[in-house]
């Protein structure tokens, strides 16, 4: 019960963040991805400050045996910098220009504007199912 | 130039990492949402894990519509082949890259791994690249 009110937490926090750093409209994320044309560096303060806050906090969380609420705690292991990292972000960043949405905001936008988020969604699980049987 | 860029940006991605911080330290997990979606999506018998996907997962949803307002025009009109292109690479390319902006950008990036730079260094390039030529073919964003 105590990982499911720190998810959910955690998750509403992570949706507010979303939608104060508008990383929600697509319009702005493809503004931030537009170097060459009427760029909007904004949103270079949302990963620069998220990314702030995890370098500083992950080196005091990871001193602990374990976290809080659960019994060890579950990260990646792979060091390995293969074809299918590269080939997956390439896709990723691809298909992250072509509407301005990644996954997180693309969820979002069920509520915020579900006429794309009708297209979007199936498709990226779809994508996702695809994904599954790619080896690179 | 700086007072063109809203202090709100900054704020938001400060809450990013405070949640992924928050689902590190007591969870022991990666707020990486790709991953947390696919999942609970493909592993939906994974009992132990299920429950605590699906309560981040609506805790997005609430956090990022219901408790904010939106203050920015809804797009409307645009090509629903692009979407559908865009959502199929974009799940095809997390699954098998193992992660998208949160797993990889901010997680993996805090964690200092080197997977995760090498993945957000590329999909930022990609993104540029994808968006410069769109632009130059729809005249998206001048």
């Amino acid at each position: 019960m105590q990982r499911l009110i720190t998810a959910l937490i955690a998750g509403i926090i992570f949706g507010a963040g979303l939608v104060l750093s508008e990383m929600v409209n697509p319009e702005k994320v493809q503004g931030f991805l537009n170097i060459f044309g009427s760029w909007d560096p904004s949103l270079i303060l949302v990963m620069g400050g998220a990314v702030v806050v995890t370098l500083i906090s992950s080196r005091f969380i990871l001193r602990r045996t374990a976290p809080v609420f659960a019994d060890s705690f579950k990260l990646p292991i792979s060091t390995i910098i293969d074809r299918r990292l590269i080939l997956g972000a390439v896709l990723f960043g691809l298909g992250w220009g072509l509407s301005g949405y990644c996954p997180g905001p693309g969820l979002v936008n069920a509520l915020i504007n579900p006429n794309e988020a009708m297209v979007f969604i199936p498709a990226l699980l779809i994508g996702a199912w695809i994904g599954k049987g790619v080896s690179a | 130039m700086l007072e063109s860029i809203p202090m709100s940006a900054l704020y938001g991605g400060i809450l990013i990492g405070i949640s992924a911080s928050i689902l590190l330290l007591f969870n022991g997990r990666i707020a990486g949402i790709s991953g947390i979606l696919y999942r609970l999506i493909f592993n939906p018998f994974d009992s132990s894990e299920r429950n605590w996907r699906l309560a981040f997962l609506i805790g997005l949803m609430i956090g990022g519509y219901l408790l904010l307002p939106i203050d920015f025009e809804l797009r409307e009109g645009y090509s629903k082949i692009l979407l559908a292109l865009s959502g199929l690479a974009v799940g095809i390319g997390t699954r098998v890259g193992n992660g998208c902006t949160s797993g990889h950008g901010v997680c993996g990036i805090g964690l200092l791994a080197s997977r995760s730079i090498v993945a957000t260094i590329v999909f930022m390039l990609s993104g540029i690249i994808t968006v410069t030529i769109l632009s130059a073919y729809t005249g998206l964003g001048g």
